[in-house]
């Protein structure tokens, strides 16, 4: 028996992708009847509803000469016809229809992946398909909740997808990158918590008694017009193993007991995140900006998508940045600092996922 | 995970041999570069017959999860093309050519409801799938059909495994398979998968279309080794390469022809891709359609055939014992 001995660790600078997940492959708006492309997880998929609006996924290559399905038509109730010789699949990626001949192989047929639309978002299974559970999709129910309101959009980020989930985890970096509109230097001030269990990874910050950023400081006007004075503000960012982050942020007038409990005397938001390799070196970023205020509000809807979207495109920057370092860089090593911690248990969970995944093998 | 069909090679060697049923031999093989096998999988493997290498293909019955361990069971078929006999012959500590774990019969998980329907030997390619669908839980129905329990392999294992799931047929018991009620009791959401003799595949395929039924659902692989009737040596000629060559029984047309020299195009080699096609200008016999490229109008008009799979014979039963006394069966074709 041959054994490959892998090597990997926590400080990878990137690491490789579980399958045996559910990826955000698209939001539920991005598929109709016009089938799209989109890779995840280094598959590349054709995405589109059949004619009852069930979302499906096929792999974007016919069985003959893989051309993409994407770029053909849909037909009938739930079939897609292959744009270059006319071959026909279903929904299951059963050939229903071969050109020039009275038979069909039995042969033909491409891989259809197991799909769930929840939460505003369409979810697919690129591993073993008798584990894909629909109810491993890990909860975002803010997302469609009728307590929230908010909306957000799509970043075709440049860099591994780990490097976003580095970038979620450890929000000191707001201080410097986001200083326009939500750092503070408070934030690598204050103290945080880390916490961690088999799936799922916590940090937890608190900042007491402090001036409101402007992104904040406009928030809470929304909701208590003309306020002035000082806050406490939160942070909780909780990661779900391997591609969510949820992160509850908030602030509250200073001392109205926000910590304790009472959060109604500040704003509450929820920045949903779910972060779907694409390759080696790029990922999709699918985000949202939920609040649990002024629901009726598409004005202020509209402005903290647009806000958080300038606010995005300024980590979008330093991320494309940071893996063309990487690239640049072959021979240099990551190092790890204490406000890493969050990041480190997120790379050590999906590490181990990949090790029983007997996947674990070092991208970079 | 998505199915590969790329061929990669390897050692396997023999760790174990063992006769299951009558004429059945599981062989357990110890591949050199293991990688897990999905159910549905097969191996393709290199026989020798007579002093000369050949391919056949043979379904994954039981794979251990890392792919360390993998078996194939083998009916002994002495009328057919030999490699049968050859694995009957291998013995503990033999090695062997055989690629890693291929797919073409991908069991999809999702289906509302299933049938599993094995005939005979047919049993290998349906029991990795039987053992997934209990798993997850799915509902199933596994047939299993054979002409008497001498012969049908696995056939107590398979109780114990799946109780009710599993509905045995005996032909000498006198409860034979009926493919009608069998293909009454699917449903619009039923996918059948079935493996056995090219007849009882014809007998679902026709009535499946008969009932309306999503033809997508019905599963099945074939490796061309099964036909209406017993293998007869035949005479191919080809007028215009000047070639009169023998198929004996144990080869196949396509065979025949690339050993007497002609430049032959194929691909799938076993019925499927319709590659191999050579028309057909002159018969005196009838022609064994084995493929399943041509629809069955195709194959009466018996103006083509599959030459990889798809023989002449004089019989007018099907039985070997009943072929002409006037001498083998001659079809004359034009090759492409």
């Amino acid at each position: 028996m041959t054994v490959v001995r892998t090597q990997s660790s926590t400080t990878n600078k990137v690491l490789g992708y579980p399958l045996n997940v559910w990826y955000v492959a698209a939001w539920d708006k991005e598929l109709t009847r016009k089938p799209m492309s989109r890779k995840v997880a280094g598959r590349p998929l054709a995405l589109y509803r059949t004619e009852d609006g069930k979302a499906v996924a096929l792999a974007d290559a016919c069985w003959h000469r893989l051309a993409p399905l994407s770029m053909g038509k849909t037909l009938g109730k739930d079939q897609i016809q292959c744009p270059y010789h006319g071959i026909v699949y279903n929904s299951a990626g059963r050939c229903v229809s071969m050109p020039a001949q009275e038979t069909i192989n039995p042969s033909a047929t491409v891989p259809s992946f197991p799909v769930v639309e929840r939460h505003r978002y369409v979810w697919v299974w690129l591993g073993d398909p008798t584990q894909a559970d629909p109810e491993l999709v890990p909860d975002m129910h803010q997302l469609d909740s009728k307590e929230w309101a908010g909306d957000g959009e799509t970043i075709h980020a440049p860099c591994n997808f780990q490097l976003v989930l580095d970038n979620l985890m450890d929000l000191t970096h707001e201080e410097f990158i986001h200083s326009s509109s939500i750092g503070q230097e408070e934030l690598s001030e204050s103290d945080f918590v880390v916490t961690h269990d088999d799936g799922t990874v916590t940090v937890s910050r608190w900042m007491f008694n402090i001036e409101a950023p402007p992104f904040w400081l406009k928030n809470m006007r929304d909701k208590f017009p003309g306020f002035e004075g000082r806050v406490d503000r939160w942070q909780i960012i909780t990661f779900r193993s391997p591609s969510v982050i949820n992160i509850d942020v908030g602030v509250a007038k200073a001392g109205t007991g926000a910590f304790e409990g009472d959060r109604s005397q500040g704003v509450n938001g929820f920045v949903m995140n779910a972060i779907t390799p694409e390759s080696d070196k790029s990922c999709h970023y699918f985000w949202a900006f939920m609040r649990n205020y002024r629901l009726d509000s598409q004005l202020i809807t509209t402005q903290l998508r647009d806000g958080v979207h300038g606010v995005f495109g300024e980590d979008e920057a330093m991320l494309a940045a940071q893996q063309a370092a990487i690239d640049a860089n072959p021979d240099y090593e990551f190092y790890n600092l204490n406000i890493d911690a969050g990041g480190m248990w997120v790379r050590r969970l999906i590490e181990r996922q990949l090790e029983a995944e007997g996947r674990l093998v070092p991208v970079a | 995970m998505a199915a590969s069909n790329i061929e990669v090679w390897q050692l396997g060697t023999v760790v174990e041999v063992e006769k299951i049923a009558t004429d059945v031999q599981r062989v357990v093989l110890e591949p050199s570069l293991p990688r897990k096998a999905e159910p549905g999988s097969h191996i393709d493997v290199m026989v020798r017959i007579d002093g000369t290498e050949d391919r056949r293909s043979y379904s994954i019955v039981e794979s251990s999860e890392d792919g360390t361990r993998l078996a194939i069971s083998v009916l002994k078929a002495p009328l057919s093309r030999g490699g049968s006999v050859f694995i009957h012959s291998l013995l503990p500590g033999d090695e062997l050519e055989i690629t890693q774990p291929l797919q073409n019969f991908p069991l999809r998980v999702g289906a509302g409801r299933y049938i599993l329907l094995a005939g005979g030997i047919g049993i290998t390619a349906m029991i990795n799938m039987a053992r997934v669908l209990k798993n997850i839980r799915a509902d199933y129905t596994f047939v299993y059909a054979g002409r008497s329990r001498a012969v049908m392999a696995y056939l107590e294992e398979l109780q114990e495994v799946h109780g009710e799931n599993l509905v045995v047929h005996v032909d000498d018991e006198g409860t034979p398979l009926d493919v009608h009620s069998l293909v009454d009791s699917a449903t619009e959401d039923t996918e059948l998968y079935m493996c056995g003799p090219i007849r009882l595949m014809d007998a679902v395929r026709r009535t499946w279309t008969a009932r309306g039924l999503s033809y997508p659902n019905l599963r099945y692989e074939t490796f061309g080794n099964s036909g209406w009737h017993d293998p007869e040596e035949f005479i191919v000629k080809v007028p215009r390469l000047g070639l009169e060559v023998p198929v004996g029984k144990g080869r196949s047309m396509l065979e025949a022809l690339e050993d007497a020299g002609a430049d032959m195009m194929f691909d799938c080699r076993k019925g499927e891709c319709g590659l191999c096609e050579v028309r057909v200008l002159k018969l005196e016999g009838t022609i064994d359609h084995r493929d399943v490229f041509y629809s069955a109008r195709q194959k009466n008009a018996t103006e083509k055939m599959a030459c990889c799979v798809s023989r002449a014979v004089t019989s007018p039963t099907g039985l070997a014992s009943e072929a002409s006394a006037s001498g083998p069966a001659v079809v004359t074709i034009e090759v492409s």
